[in-house]
């Protein structure tokens, strides 16, 4: 109906349309970029007020009419912070727990994907249909009989029981024995024919071709390790192996009173920093693995 | 003969995964069902030889009990608001990225920075914001000498400071920063996944509109909106499903105390509730309450699937 009309318009009339719908989009495109600002100053503003309060003297932070940049930068909060909440020892912990249970969880994922992918053994779909199942049930109906079981191993406080419990993700052999079924079956009959083995054909082709699948399980384990905190505040709450979450809440666990703010955020924002930098580097694999998994972390 | 080689191959390279599975996955599926239906179910006293008897004692008194309740109620209502909420605008972001060229890369970048954030270090950066400031002592005078930043954004536009998460603050005040804390987290996730299922929709029927001369949000809630189901029924599914198992972005904001200081556990939610009963070595109570959490997420994952499949169009 629209076009009719316009088919009927003088040329005149075309024009003013034209001109008409031309200062719509204008709008329309004004409307949509201050829309979208606007939401990003607020998705933004959480991580300038860290910086921003970090940086400043306790009075000031106190001042009943805030100061949007600190009149004095106070970068000795920092260190204060690094100090007050033990975060290097956190720090290390953390890392030994992350880097293990990443390097281990990858070689079980591997050579799971991989049978399941390429050998035929009885009851495969089975099993993996099995598999996939228990990812429906939520982690807290495991979690109840798992805290006994590691009380039963001796392993409270330990470093195994934040590495071991977690080192098999059905997911991650899902996502990629995925991967591993679009690598063409006549490349491993070829790699048989050779006399390739096994574990060489796995190291040599599959792997390499389903790189990028494994770099975003190991960036998705690593912060699921710094992000942890329900089971280590359960399992291990000593000062050896503590996680930084855990450590950090801890560390300043009041709410009112007297709590000294800046270096408090100084301390959350050491503990994001490590998180924005493997996201400015490894954005890319990051958003990817996120959009197939839907995990936090 | 070969075959059989073969065959024992494959549960070689299982093996590693399937003992961990049958340790840490299947086992406490049954154990934790069996500690379910045992009354009163405590394992200090299984470990000092008590039996117990077979009963649903267990999920009488988690529903009888009105702590439980409280935390249903706390999980419920932060579901049913931020789910919506967070959605929506998830969708509005998505379709206005899709819309534009310059900038997008970098704000699309800037929508996803919640999300490699740490729950409980950024909670504690929101509560700073929300935070009364200053030596605080519950007098009605000193909120308003000492506001908190949102306070001061509030008391600039002609509001009046609202007391959010000190002592003192009220249900209400506590539950809406918990909304928009968690509106604030889930978004990056949202848009994600939408702006990615915007970019597979075929350009022909925007043209075709365009031709026909439909208005845009005639475009966005014909077109866009029926070729997105897919994954609108996804992301509300998952924020469902995370919904209901919200608490470490309390514990970000409140504490471990899940609640103000004058009022611990007041913003308690299921998952810490079944948590509080395993500190307190109440395993069949915690087992019930997780078996209940379990059957709330199937029940209503599966009306969120029944639908989505009415309503969804590939």
């Amino acid at each position: 109906m629209a076009s009719n009309t316009i088919a009927t318009m003088k040329e005149k009339n075309m024009q003013s349309v034209k001109t008409a719908s031309q200062i719509g989009k204008v709008m329309a495109m004004i409307l949509t970029y201050a829309f979208l600002i606007v939401m990003a100053i607020i998705v933004l503003f959480p991580f300038y007020w860290m910086i921003n309060s970090s940086l400043k003297t306790l009075d000031e932070y106190r001042q009943s009419v805030p100061t949007f940049w600190p009149k004095v930068v106070m970068f000795s909060n920092y260190a204060e912070a690094f100090s007050a909440a033990n975060l290097g020892r956190l720090f290390i912990n953390t890392m030994i727990v992350g880097i293990i249970s990443t390097i281990l969880s990858l070689v079980i994922t591997v050579i799971t994907a991989f049978a399941f992918a390429r050998l035929e053994f009885k009851g495969k779909n089975i099993l993996f249909a099995g598999l996939l199942a228990t990812m429906m049930i939520p982690g807290e109906l495991f979690t109840i009989t798992n805290y006994s079981t590691v009380t039963t191993f001796g392993w409270i406080n330990t470093y195994t029981v934040l590495i071991v419990p977690f080192l098999v993700s059905v997911f991650y052999i899902y996502l990629l024995r995925q991967n591993f079924m679009q690598i063409p079956n006549e490349l491993y009959l070829a790699a048989k024919v050779d006399g390739t083995s096994d574990l060489k054909y796995l190291w040599k082709v599959m792997i390499p071709l389903s790189l990028p699948t494994l770099i975003s399980i190991t960036i998705l384990k690593m912060m699921g390790a710094w992000n942890s905190y329900i089971w280590p505040r359960l399992v291990a709450n000593d000062d050896a192996h503590k996680l930084i979450t855990n450590g950090l809440r801890s560390a300043f666990t009041e709410t009112t009173g007297d709590v000294n703010y800046p270096v408090q955020m100084a301390a959350v924002a050491l503990v994001s920093a490590p998180l924005f930098l493997v996201f400015v580097f490894l954005r890319k694999y990051i958003m990817k693995g996120v959009s197939r998994s839907g995990i936090k972390g | 003969m070969v075959e059989s080689k073969k065959q024992w191959k494959a549960w070689l390279y299982l093996a590693p995964a399937l003992v961990l599975l049958a340790i840490f996955t299947v086992w406490p599926i049954f154990n934790t069902v069996r500690m379910a239906f045992l009354e009163n179910y405590s394992g200090l006293k299984a470990a000092g030889g008590e039996t117990f008897a077979f009963g649903i004692g267990n999920f009488k008194k988690v529903l009888e009990y009105k702590k439980f309740v409280n935390c249903l109620k706390t999980t419920a209502l932060l579901c049913v608001a931020t789910v919506p909420i967070s959605t929506l605008l998830a969708l509005l972001i998505s379709v206005a990225l899709n819309s534009i060229k310059p900038l997008q890369r970098l704000l699309q970048t800037i929508f996803f920075l919640p999300y490699v954030t740490n729950s409980i270090a950024i909670g504690m950066v929101f509560a700073a914001m929300f935070n009364i400031v200053g030596s605080f002592h519950g007098t009605q005078n000193e909120i308003i000498a000492t506001a908190g930043i949102v306070n001061n954004v509030i008391e600039f536009f002609g509001g009046t400071a609202v007391n959010w998460i000190n002592s003192g603050s009220s249900y209400a005040a506590n539950i809406t920063v918990m909304i928009i804390y968690i509106v604030w987290n889930a978004l990056p996730f949202k848009i994600l996944i939408l702006l990615g299922g915007l970019q597979s929709i075929n350009k022909q029927y925007y043209d075709a509109a365009k031709v026909d001369g439909s208005t845009r949000s005639r475009i966005l809630w014909r077109i866009t909106v029926p070729l997105l189901s897919p994954m609108l029924a996804y992301v509300i599914i998952t924020g469902f499903i995370g919904g209901f198992k919200e608490y470490t972005s309390i514990v970000g904001i409140f504490g471990a105390t899940m609640g103000p200081p004058d009022d611990g556990g007041r913003l308690n939610t299921m998952v810490g509730f079944i948590y509080d009963a395993l500190s307190t070595n109440s395993q069949g109570r915690a087992s019930a309450a997780a078996l209940i959490l379990f059957g709330i997420i199937l029940v209503v994952t599966l009306i969120n699937l029944a639908v989505s499949k009415k309503n969804t169009h590939y």
